[in-house]
C-alpha cells in the first residue's frame, strides 16, 4: 500500500466492469447466430427500446429498496394504474392523437404521461403512509402488505374500468420507422430508448452529484446521524418512495403505447419481469438494474427470434445463470 | 398428546373450535347432505393440509415462497396426466405419486439450493419468477398438461361416485365411491397436518425458529441453516404436491386455475394469516374461515351489488360485484397483517402467554 500524500485525491474503488462487458459480448456472440445484420440491428434496437421501458419500470423498485429497505411487491400497481390515467387523456383527445402532427401529438402525450407520473406518484405517497409506515425494518410484513395492496389496486382498476383490454393507440407520428439502408427501426423505439437513458442519467446525477443525493446516501447509511444534523429523512424518504411510483407511472404508460393495450393484468406481468430484472442487478442498484433490464431484453428479442420456444422461460433462465456467477446479482450493493 | 406431539391446542375456545371444525368435516357426508356441503368440506381438508405445509415456511422459517402453488400444481398434474395417460387403475395413482411426489422435492432442492443461501427477499422474489416460469410451462405443453383446458380423468372403480359399498337400506345412507373419496381426502389431509406438527415439535422445527429469529444466530451457534431452510422447503413441497394429489383426485380434474393459478397463492397467503403464522392449527382455522366465507359469502355479494345498483348508487354495484371478491379478501388480508399479526389461534392463545406465533422478520 502507498502512502498518500495530503492533497492527492481519495483512493477510489476499483470499478467492476465485467458486469457492463456482458450486453456487448452478448450482442456480439449473436450476430453470426443470427446471420443478417439488419436483422441483427432491428433486433438490438429493439431490445434497447425494450431494455430501456423496463429499466424505467424497474429503477423505481430497486431504488426504493436500495434506499429504504423496503421491498414492494405492489410495485406493478403503479405501472398499470400508469397506463390506466393516460387512457383517460388520450381517449378524449383521440384526434389529436391521430393527427398527423408532431406536435400536436405531443401536446396529449406529454400531459398524458405528466397526469399519469402525478397520479401514481400521489398514490405511492397514500402506500407510503398506510400499507409501509407501520412495517418500516420487517422484510416479511412488508411483502404481506405490499402484496395485500397489490390484490387491492389491481381489483379496484377492474371495477372502475372494467375487465376488458382497453386499446391505447400510438399517436400517428410515433408509427412508422426510420429506414437506414436495409435496416428499419421503429420511431417510438427511439422515443423509448432516449426517455430511458434521460431517466438513467438523471438518477445518476441526482444521487451522485446533488446534496439531496448525498443526504438520501447518507440517510441510508445512518439515519440517526442525518436526522441530528437536522434533516428530515422520513420526507426524505416518503420523495424517494413517490419518485419510484411515479417513475413506475412513467414506464406503464411507455409500455402500455409499446404494446399498444392497457389491461390489469399487466401489474402481474410486469412484476415478475422487473423482479427479474432487479434480482439480476444486484438489489438495490440502480446500475445493476439498468444493465439487468438491457439483458432480459436482449435475451427476449434474440431468444425469441432464434429459439420462439425458448423465450417462454428465457428470463428464468438468464436468472439462473446470472446467480450462478454472482448470487448477489451483478452488482451487489449491500451486505443484506 | 402423542398424536399431537405435544403440541395441543393451549386454549379452551381454540380446541372446542378445533374439535367442532373436525367432527363436522368428518361427518358432513351425514350432517349437510347434498354435493356443494360435500365439495366445500373437502376443499377445507384439502387447503388445510396445503395451508399447514406453508405455515411450516412462512411461519416457521419466516421466509415467503410465491411458489406452492407450483408444487400443488406438480402433484394435481402428475396424478392427472398418469390417470389420464394410462387409464383409471390403480397403478396409474401409484405412478402419479411416485412421480409427483420426488419431482416436487426435487425442485425444491434446487430452488433452495439457488436463493436460500442469500436472503429471504430473494427467495421471495425468486420463487414467484420460478412459479410464473412453470406456469407458462404448463400452459404451453399442452400435449401433457392439456394446456389452458386441463387434464379430466377417470378415478379408478373403487373411487367412482357410481360405486355403491352399503346400500341405503342398512343406516339409511348410502355409501359409494364418492364418499370414500371423501374419506381418503380427509384422512391423508389429517395425517399430513399431524406429520407437520412431529416435525415443527422436533428438534429441527425448534432450528426452524431459531433461524427465523435471528439467522445469524443460529448460523453462529453451529447449525447449518441453509441446509436446515432447504430441508424445511423440500418437506414443505412434499405436503403440498400431497395435497395437490388430493385436490386432484377429489375433483378428478387438474388444471391452471384449478392448480396453478396465482390467485390460489394469495388464498393461501390469507388463509395462513387469518389462521395465525407459527402456529399449523392456524391452517385448519384459516382454511375453513376462508372457504366457508368464499363459497357462501360470494352469493351474498351477488345480492348485495344487486341492491346497489337498483338503489342506483354509483360505484358501489361494481365495487360489490361477486368477481370482486377478491378486492374485499385484499383489504382482509391488509387489515389482519396490520390488526391482528398473529391470527385467530395467537388472539385464542394469547390468554395463555404465549406470544411466540407471529414472526416478524
Amino acid at each position: 500500500m502507498t502512502e498518500l500524500a495530503a492533497n492527492d485525491p481519495l483512493p477510489k474503488p476499483k470499478r467492476d466492469i465485467a458486469p457492463i462487458l456482458l450486453p456487448i459480448a452478448l450482442a456480439l456472440v449473436t450476430i453470426p447466430l443470427i446471420g443478417s445484420p439488419s436483422t441483427w440491428l432491428t433486433l438490438t434496437a429493439a431490445s434497447l427500446a425494450m431494455g430501456m421501458m423496463i429499466f424505467i419500470m424497474a429503477s423505481g423498485l430497486t431504488l426504493v429498496f436500495g434506499l429504504m429497505d423496503v421491498l414492494n411487491f405492489g410495485h406493478g400497481a403503479f405501472i398499470a394504474v400508469g397506463a390506466y390515467v393516460a387512457t383517460l387523456v388520450f381517449a378524449p383527445f383521440a384526434a389529436s392523437v391521430q393527427a398527423d402532427s408532431l406536435w400536436v401529438n405531443l401536446a396529449v402525450l406529454a400531459p398524458a404521461a405528466l397526469l399519469s407520473m402525478a397520479v401514481s406518484g400521489a398514490l405511492g405517497l397514500v402506500v407510503e403512509r398506510v400499507l409501509i409506515l407501520p412495517v418500516y425494518g420487517q422484510h416479511l410484513k412488508q411483502i404481506l402488505m405490499t402484496t395485500g395492496g397489490l390484490i387491492v389496486a389491481e381489483q379496484t382498476l377492474y371495477a372502475l374500468w372494467g375487465p376488458q383490454i382497453i386499446p391505447m393507440p400510438l399517436p400517428a407520428s410515433l408509427r412508422g420507422s426510420f429506414i437506414l439502408g436495409d435496416v428499419a427501426i421503429a420511431k417510438y423505439r427511439v422515443l423509448a430508448t432516449l426517455i430511458g437513458l434521460a431517466v438513467f442519467i438523471a438518477i445518476q446525477l441526482v444521487l451522485n452529484r446533488t446534496k439531496l443525493g448525498l443526504l438520501i446516501r447518507a440517510g441510508v447509511e445512518n439515519r440517526e446521524m442525518v436526522e441530528a444534523l437536522g434533516y428530515r429523512i422520513r420526507r426524505l424518504f416518503l420523495g424517494v418512495f413517490m419518485t419510484g411510483s411515479a417513475l413506475a407511472g412513467l414506464g406503464g404508460v411507455m409500455w402500455a403505447l409499446y404494446r399498444e393495450q392497457v389491461h390489469a393484468s399487466m401489474s402481474d406481468e410486469l412484476t415478475v419481469l422487473i423482479f427479474v430484472v432487479v434480482i439480476i442487478g444486484g438489489l438495490g442498484s440502480i446500475g445493476g438494474c439498468f444493465i439487468g433490464a438491457i439483458l432480459v431484453a436482449m435475451v427476449a428479442n434474440y431468444g425469441g427470434f432464434l429459439v420462439p420456444k425458448l423465450a417462454l422461460v428465457s428470463n428464468i433462465l438468464l436468472m439462473v445463470a446470472i446467480l450462478m456467477w454472482r448470487p448477489r446479482g451483478l452488482y451487489a450493493v449491500t451486505s443484506r | 398428546m402423542m398424536i399431537l406431539s405435544g403440541d395441543p391446542p393451549r386454549s379452551r375456545v381454540l380446541t372446542l373450535v378445533l374439535v367442532v371444525i373436525i367432527l363436522a368435516l368428518a361427518a358432513t357426508p351425514f350432517l349437510f347432505p347434498g354435493a356443494k356441503a360435500l365439495n366445500v368440506a373437502a376443499k377445507i381438508c384439502v387447503f388445510a393440509a396445503l395451508v399447514a405445509s406453508y405455515d411450516l415456511l412462512l411461519g416457521y422459517t419466516g421466509s415467503v415462497s410465491f411458489a406452492h402453488t407450483m408444487f400443488y400444481g406438480i402433484g394435481s398434474y402428475a396424478i392427472a396426466i398418469a390417470l389420464y395417460g394410462m387409464g383409471p387403475n390403480w397403478a396409474a395413482v401409484a405412478t402419479g405419486i411416485v412421480v409427483g411426489l420426488p419431482l416436487a422435492a426435487l425442485l425444491a432442492l434446487a430452488i433452495g439450493l439457488f436463493s436460500l443461501r442469500v436472503a429471504a427477499i430473494f427467495f421471495a422474489m425468486i420463487t414467484l419468477a420460478v412459479a410464473s416460469a412453470f406456469q407458462v410451462l404448463a400452459s404451453q405443453l399442452s400435449w401433457l398438461t392439456g394446456g389452458e383446458d386441463g387434464r379430466s380423468f377417470q378415478l379408478p372403480e373403487l373411487l367412482r361416485p357410481g360405486t355403491v359399498l352399503i346400500s341405503k337400506s342398512l343406516f339409511g345412507f348410502e355409501i359409494n365411491g364418492r364418499i370414500l373419496t371423501f374419506y381418503l381426502v380427509f384422512a391423508v389431509s389429517a395425517l399430513m397436518i399431524l406429520a407437520l406438527l412431529r416435525v415443527v415439535n422436533s428438534p429441527f422445527g425448534r432450528v426452524l425458529q431459531a433461524i427465523r429469529e435471528n439467522r445469524f444466530r443460529a448460523e453462529a451457534l453451529g447449525f447449518r441453516t441453509v441446509f436446515h431452510l432447504t430441508y424445511a422447503n423440500c418437506l414443505a413441497a412434499l405436503v403440498a404436491a400431497g395435497a395437490g394429489i388430493l385436490n386432484a383426485l377429489w375433483l378428478r380434474y387438474a388444471g391452471p386455475d384449478t392448480s396453478l393459478s396465482f390467485s390460489i397463492m394469495l388464498d393461501i397467503l390469507l388463509m395462513v394469516v387469518i389462521g395465525g403464522m407459527g402456529t399449523i392449527y392456524g391452517a385448519i382455522i384459516g382454511a375453513t374461515i376462508f372457504i366457508l366465507a368464499q363459497n357462501y359469502l360470494q352469493s351474498l355479494m351477488g345480492v348485495a351489488s344487486k341492491a346497489a345498483s337498483e338503489a342506483g348508487l354509483p360505484l358501489l354495484p361494481g365495487l360489490l360485484h361477486p368477481d370482486r371478491w377478491l378486492l374485499w379478501l385484499g383489504l382482509l388480508f391488509i387489515a389482519s397483517v396490520y390488526f391482528f399479526p398473529t391470527g385467530v389461534v395467537g388472539r385464542l392463545r394469547s390468554g395463555g402467554g404465549d406470544k411466540s406465533a407471529g414472526a416478524s422478520h
